[in-house]
């Protein structure tokens, strides 16, 4: 992504600059893209464990006695029904179903939720809750300032953060989040991620990021950790098969076209933004399923990119949206929208349009990659 | 990162070697090696090839992008680099000698190709 606007640059920017990352581009925000072999970063997530700067991801605090009654109304999702202490993915529609972005909204008490949303989306989420908090007694809070945001990715992730907290990790379920303290430094710590491995995200105060990026880089020295930039986050989520807006998820889809009918919640009371639109959708992926998002796995070693053509028998049949080498499989492997017909795992000849030439992909159900528990 | 000063470079970030009965070696340079990431693929001209200087002559795939390789001169293809075929991570380890890719019999040079200080200078810009 292109930005003629001033880039903006995270509280841990002089750090990546002394730790040698090659930076780029991300939502107008100058992040690390890797500081060495961004395969060896993919490989110690997956093997020990990942440090990470997410802070241009977006918070936005949502408070006040009708807070669930708000989100409820402007997510698809049951936030209402959601435990003070945990979290849940879920998505924010247009009236016409269309994806505005997927979120993850933590329950941070009774009346307080914070949703998080993509860098590139953050406005536009916060634009949408503001204008549909009308009428509700809650407030919006633009946060993104409010926090830096740190992951620890890996299975070594809960022994290197509970060398320094005192907060029940144990305790701690996927998709929960608690206030505590982490060397020293308030923070929330949630058990999230994107990268299909157990790990923590932190989101701390910017001044502290620093102090906490250098204390966990040094209680991980034992462990393998290293530092980690979006280029392997990329390859991370999409071996484990989680959608990237922008790639599988956009406004002309609705979450049914996007194989996550599941987020959307009508059994929640009350109408909520896009109900109706959904509801149509959902029955037509029932009887007349659109293209359907599928994995796909290269037999050869060129790599399929977004936008590329997925053919079978001499014509189009879909469009990858996200394509890369992967780490894990040591194969080429894809996400693409296929005609329904070609989606069943093991489908014969179909292939990617690389260039010019059509090579032999195998399609797959996803994830591509499931870790062990 | 230091370029070696025997190596003439071109401004599609290939190197050229001096020639030896007049075949010169091709490669790309480690600032381009950088640039792209960890190469994964690498798609090089035939034995017997035709180059011509400054089109392209293969692609060369990282975890993010695609890129084209061009030709810093003209002439036959005489050899490739089938370990860098093999194992293209070679590019980014030893992009200046196990990551070459392949060797040319030149019939024709164009006069821009810039010396090591040159390049230096160009690609630091």
């Amino acid at each position: 992504m292109s930005s003629t606007g001033e880039l903006r640059h995270t509280a841990l920017d002089a750090l990546h600059r002394s730790l040698g990352a090659t930076m780029t581009d991300f939502a107008g925000w100058d992040m690390p893209l890797r500081y060495g072999s961004e395969r060896d970063e993919h490989t110690a997530v997956r093997t020990k464990a990942g440090l990470f700067d997410l802070s241009h991801m977006g918070e936005i605090t949502v408070t006040g006695p009708q807070a669930a009654a708000l989100l409820d109304y402007a997510l698809v999702g049951n936030i209402g029904g959601v435990k003070p202490g945990r979290a849940r993915y879920t998505m924010i529609c247009r009236a016409d179903g269309g994806i505005l972005d997927d979120l993850i909204v933590y329950r941070l008490g009774e009346t307080e939720y914070m949703v998080v949303a993509n860098a590139s989306n953050a406005q536009v989420v916060l634009d949408a809750l503001t204008e549909r908090a009308a009428g509700f007694d809650a407030e919006v809070r633009d946060d993104r300032d409010a926090y830096a945001l740190i992951a620890v990715q890996g299975p070594e992730s809960p022994g290197i953060l509970a060398s320094l907290t005192d907060a029940d990790l144990d305790g701690l379920k996927y998709y929960a989040g608690l206030p505590g303290t982490v060397a020293g430094v308030p923070a929330l710590i949630a058990r999230t991620g994107y990268t299909g491995e157990d790990g923590f995200e932190l989101f701390v105060k910017p001044e502290h990021a620093v102090e906490l990026w250098q204390a966990l880089t040094k209680a991980g020295e034992g462990a393998g950790l290293v530092p980690c930039g979006l280029s392997c986050r990329d390859t991370l989520r999409l071996e484990a098969g989680m959608p990237l807006y922008g790639h599988e998820l956009t406004t002309s889809l609705t979450p049914f076209d996007a194989g996550l009918g599941r987020v959307v919640k009508f059994e929640k009371e009350g109408d909520f933004v896009g109900r109706a639109a959904l509801r149509e959708a959902a029955e037509n992926a029932n009887h007349e399923p659109p293209r359907v998002l599928v994995g796909l796995i290269a037999e050869g070693r060129r790599v399929p990119r977004a936008g590329y053509a997925v053919v079978a028998e001499g014509k189009v049949i879909g469009e990858v949206t996200s394509g890369a080498p992967s780490p894990t499989l040591g194969k080429p492997i894809a996400m693409a929208y296929v005609d329904a017909m070609y989606s069943a795992p093991g489908t014969a000849g179909v292939g990617v349009d690389i260039r010019g030439s059509h090579e032999p992909y195998e399609v797959v159900a996803l994830p591509f990659y499931k870790r062990q528990k | 990162m230091s370029n070696p000063q025997q190596l003439r470079y071109s401004k599609e970030h290939e190197w050229l070697s001096a020639a030896e009965d007049g075949v010169s070696t091709v490669g790309i340079t480690e600032h381009a090696a950088n640039a792209l990431g960890d190469v994964v693929f690498v798609q090089l001209p035939e034995v017997g090839d035709s180059v011509s200087a400054g089109e392209t002559c293969g692609e060369l795939e990282s975890t993010k992008s695609v890129s084209d390789l061009y030709s810093p001169v003209s002439g036959e293809v005489t050899e490739v680099n089938e370990d860098v075929v093999n194992d293209p991570s070679l590019v980014n380890s030893a992009p200046f000698e196990g990551g070459w890719l392949f060797k040319v019999r030149v019939t024709d040079e164009p006069g821009d190709l810039l010396s090591a200080d040159e390049y230096t200078a160009f690609s630091a810009g």
